[in-house]
């Protein structure tokens, strides 16, 4: 996928393949992985010729968007009900913590 | 007609305890009792008010009011309906309708809530598998090459710990291991399991203020029992630190804005958290424990009597 992500265009197997040279793999693997890729939607294909040329769908960054969406989506409406570390805090509320953070500090040194 | 009157208190009592509850001081000493109390009371609640509804609707009551409801609703299916139909049958048919009504709209939600939980944590896990990596400072969680600061735990049968890389860049190692032991509690525990209903409640029942405050209540005493596990393992300030820094960098503002949506509720938790961080009150004392338990215990088995038991 990565391969995909950094291509300017389209990519055949054969030229996927190629760029993962430090991995080793067979060339029905890559043709495998493109495939179940297309098929889950994160890659795009069209013919060209005899062979496929796959393209990434979307951006990894449009992928990362939706994943940090999905899991801390702050509406309430939080379907996947991930517990989070922490909700992000408001001006007020922030200046009260960094407040408390300096007192921490002062706490430390005394 | 006792029977009916004991459920409709038992609803009654429910919601009113529930309110107090959201209130009170003494849940942050003790999340875990308070936590099963929340659960007790939720399902207090929902027994009695659709039990209020069918026992209203249902004519005899030789056997309890589930029983006569059932002989009642089969004999409706058979096709013997009432001989005579005068205002009172009328108006305990929709009692009825609308107890049957209550009841399937609470496990479809709890149903549909919990597809959906299963679908989006799917999606979560293949993007995960495109998109995540490991990392030295985070032994065993996932990084994402996400510029804000974030952390959460995605849990099930392959649970992972996510950390978005801003929150690399802000903690240092020991708030980073804090933050972890604090993700790590939630999994270990299931406390997306505990919160499952609540979120079902709060989708059933979106325009209720009761179904809100539970949630958030419940949400946050997790939290906080989740905090209190981590200080079996890392020092109070750690975590305390790594809260402050995440809370206040913003957590999770998405660079397009949508997330910039604040709930202004939602202050002072972050507050109420450090506050019990660092300044520990005692836990509940066992007689206070016992009382919690006591009381959790009678608003689930006060309503489960009344249904089956003959009054």
């Amino acid at each position: 996928m990565d391969v995909l992500w950094e291509a300017p265009e389209s990519l055949t197997v054969r030229q996927v393949s190629t760029q993962l040279t430090e991995r080793d793999l067979a060339h029905t693997t890559v043709m495998t992985v493109l495939d179940r890729l297309s098929k889950k939607g994160f890659a795009r294909r069209q013919r060209d010729g005899r062979a496929w040329r796959y393209r990434a769908a979307e951006s990894r960054e449009a992928y990362v968007t939706e994943l940090m969406l999905s899991a801390l989506d702050q509406t309430g409406d939080r379907q996947a009900a991930l517990a989070r570390f922490v909700r992000s805090v408001s001006g007020s509320e922030a200046r009260a913590l960094l407040n408390a953070l300096e007192a921490l500090g002062e706490g430390t040194q005394g | 007609m006792t029977a009916v009157f004991v459920l409709a208190a038992v609803a009654a009592g429910c919601v009113q305890s529930s309110a107090t509850l959201a209130v009170a001081r003494w849940p942050r000493r003790s999340p875990a009792a308070a936590i099963v109390l929340w659960q007790a009371l939720g399902l207090g609640w929902g027994l009695a008010t659709v039990g209020t509804l069918i026992g209203l609707g249902t004519a005899t009551r030789r056997s309890g009011v589930a029983g006569s409801a059932l002989s009642q609703l089969t004999g409706l299916l058979d096709g013997r309906a009432p001989t005579s139909f005068g205002f009172l049958s009328a108006a305990r048919l929709v009692c009825m309708a609308a107890g049957l009504v209550l009841l399937s709209l609470l496990v479809w939600v709890l149903l549909a809530v919990s597809a959906a939980v299963v679908r989006a944590r799917q999606r979560q896990r293949v993007l995960l598998s495109l998109l995540a990596h490991g990392d030295p400072k985070v032994p065993g969680a996932l990084v994402v090459d996400y510029p804000a600061a974030a952390a959460y735990c995605l849990p099930g049968l392959h649970s992972a710990i996510v950390i978005s890389a801003g929150t690399l860049d802000l903690l240092d190692s020991a708030e980073l291991a804090a933050v972890l032991a604090h993700e790590r509690a939630h999994l270990r525990e299931r406390h997306d399991l505990v919160l499952l209903p609540f979120i079902a409640l709060l989708h059933g029942f979106r325009w209720s203020q009761a179904a809100r405050r539970a949630h958030r209540a419940v949400a946050l005493l997790v939290e906080m029992h989740a905090d209190d596990r981590a200080l079996r393992q890392r020092p109070a300030r750690e975590l305390a630190t790594a809260l402050l820094r995440v809370g206040a960098a913003g957590g999770c503002r998405a660079p397009s804005g949508a997330l910039a949506a604040f709930e202004p509720e939602l202050d002072g938790e972050v507050t109420a958290r450090v506050t019990r961080l660092l300044r520990p009150a005692p836990s509940l004392s066992v007689p206070a424990l016992a009382l919690v338990g006591v009381a959790a215990a009678l608003a689930v088995i006060i309503p489960v009597a009344v249904l089956v038991v003959p009054l």
